[in-house]
């Protein structure tokens, strides 16, 4: 007998897009010797000060649950460090949480502030998490699209344009993934404006806030009278290059994150104990190793959008993240059909724009997190790749000629 | 003596790897390729490049094997100059490698590279302990290099771990 296992599943669930980047990550694993542009999560492991820290807390039999919120010494060192570095000020008691990757931080806030056909906007292109986190919470993902012309930042009118009475909440990502983009202070008061007189609330996901270059990270809470509308998502994937640690943190007015704490109670009780236990040490000491990989981001920045303008795939010069955002129209190929091909013909993984919403497509994304020889090489290969489609496209002209 | 920031940054990108082209240099902290061959010119003449080290595993090719030993040097030192005469004795040597004057139980370390055990004790008792003023050596052979100048071998972190694609 056969089921029809239709009938059993969730209709959210089904109707979720399959993430653009898994429909390419297939395609790419199954080669051998790629060069990977494709990745985005650092290319240095932890620092060992931290893995020693989570070992000797294995060692010494740390391996019971939490606090639902995660222990009170570790929320205290983010507390410390918000104030130390953005100079946000959230009480350890009550306004922060310890989660399972900044991932759970938004899947968290959603559930607490969404009630369903509650409208999320998203601004794109966006991290591919976004639109289903906010489905699956009930809400309706409402996309904003940006474009390259001003660096792919969002401006108040955009928002007023498609700002209804469902609308719940704005979020934002600075800097940017896939785009790079780093909001400045002045950018943001901008947005604030608008938030304040619609009344909404921001979920700020500020995973990228220790990797900015040219000017300084600004947080959103620390925006005048934002902080009591602001849902502060951070974690320790990418700055201290710590993503296989899956930990991350909210931090929140009280009367939110009361909620938030009760809905992890019941779906994960807390994060991993002895991985809490590396991330008092991450924050304590490790200061110094985070600014020494952002200067080698900063210069791999560098080198990257130059190669890739003079390769003649323009593209802005992306204030934070690791990622650039050229614009592959010259090529007069869809991004996927130009992501594949270069898979194909030069074994240079990167992903295709479009898996990171519709304002994408015309954009690959391509990440510096590799080394400066990785780099290098796959940058030849790109304009190797380039000269070879613009020889095609004359072979094409002259027959039709 | 003080650095402008964009020394630095060339000596940090030195450091990490020598054989990194002017061109890319300048690319990566924006500048002109002229600018960047005038300062390393600069930091070459002002001895704070000393020299670019190759690391060559000779043990990997065969017939080329080498052993390494490490030789702790106790020295009576010598009025009005202390060890630096004694030390230039020793260093003058091309057997030598690298010599550095120590705190603790003994004062000199001495690091000698031969083909064969025989060929450095050889240096110890005929060069190396009749120096005057030496008063013993404790010789030590080093087995297996893991790390060298803050380059590791053959490290394990080396692999790149992560999957092709990821968000
Ligand atoms: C913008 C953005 N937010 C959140 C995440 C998820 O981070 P975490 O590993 O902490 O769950 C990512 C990871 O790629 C990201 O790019």
């Amino acid at each position: 007998m056969s089921i029809d296992y239709q009938q059993y599943l969730s209709t959210t669930a089904m109707r979720l897009e399959p993430s653009g980047i898994r429909k390419f990550f297939d395609l790419a694993a199954s080669m051998d010797d790629v060069i990977s542009l494709g990745v985005g999560e650092p290319d240095f492991i932890t620092p060992w000060n931290i893995r020693e820290f989570a070992i000797e807390a294995l060692r010494s039999g740390q391996t019971a649950y939490t606090a639902n919120a995660g222990l009170l010494e570790l929320r205290q060192e983010i507390s410390n460090y918000l104030n130390r570095r953005f100079q946000v000020e959230y009480q350890p008691e009550n306004q922060i949480i310890v989660t399972v990757g900044a991932s759970q931080s938004l899947d968290l806030a959603f559930r607490a502030i969404l009630n369903p056909g509650d409208e999320v906007l998203i601004i794109e292109p966006a991290f591919v998490s976004y639109a289903a986190i906010v489905t699956m919470a009930g809400g309706v993902p409402i996309r904003v699209e940006t474009n390259a012309d001003n660096g792919f930042k969002v401006t108040p009118d955009q928002l007023e344009e498609v700002i209804t009475s469902k609308t719940k909440a704005i979020l934002l990502c600075s800097p940017n993934n896939p785009t790079g983009t780093s909001l400045n202070k002045d950018e943001l008061t901008a947005i604030a404006a608008v938030v304040e007189k619609h009344d909404l609330l921001v979920v700020s996901d500020e995973i990228y806030a220790e990797l900015t270059y040219d000017q300084e990270f600004t947080s959103f809470a620390s925006i005048p009278s934002m902080y009591e509308r602001t849902i502060l998502v951070n974690g320790f994937s990418k700055g201290f290059a710590m993503t296989g640690w899956r930990l991350g943190f909210l931090a929140a007015p009280r009367e939110l994150i009361s909620v938030m704490v009760k809905i992890y109670q019941y779906t994960t009780m807390c994060a991993p104990t002895m991985l809490q236990m590396g991330a008092i040490e991450a924050l304590r000491n490790s200061s110094e190793q985070v600014e020494k990989m952002r200067q080698s981001y900063w210069r791999r920045r560098n080198f990257t959008v130059q190669s890739l303008n003079r390769i003649g795939l323009e593209c802005h010069t992306p204030g934070g993240a690791f990622y650039v955002f050229p614009s592959i129209k010259k090529s007069g190929l869809t991004s996927e059909e130009f992501a594949q091909g270069l898979l194909q013909e030069e074994k240079v993984a990167v992903v295709p724009g479009n898996a990171f919403g519709a304002s994408g497509e015309g954009y690959i994304r391509c990440s510096y997190a590799a080394s400066i020889e990785q780099i290098e090489i796959a940058m030849n290969r790109i304009g190797r790749y380039m000269e070879s489609l613009v020889r095609t496209k004359n072979t094409v002209l002259e027959e039709v000629k | 003596m003080k650095l402008t920031n964009q020394e630095l940054n060339i000596l940090a990108i030195l450091d990490e790897n020598h054989r990194v082209s002017a061109k890319s240099i300048a690319m990566q902290l924006e500048m002109t390729e002229e600018n960047v061959n005038k300062l390393i010119k600069k930091l070459e003449e002002e001895k704070v490049i000393v020299s670019y080290p190759t690391l060559i595993d000779w043990n990997k090719i065969e017939g080329k094997e080498t052993i390494v030993a490490m030789i702790d040097v106790k020295v009576t030192p010598q009025r009005g100059v202390g060890f630096n005469e004694i030390a230039e004795q020793i260093y003058r040597y091309p057997e030598v490698r690298s010599l550095y004057l120590m705190s603790g139980t003994y004062d000199l370390s001495v690091t000698i590279e031969g083909k064969t055990m025989q060929e450095i004790a050889l240096f110890v008792s005929n060069k190396l302990a009749t120096i005057e003023n030496v008063v013993s050596t404790t010789s030590h052979f080093m087995l297996k290099k893991y790390k060298h100048d803050g380059v590791i071998i053959e490290g394990e972190e080396d692999k790149d771990r992560r999957m092709v694609v990821s968000p």
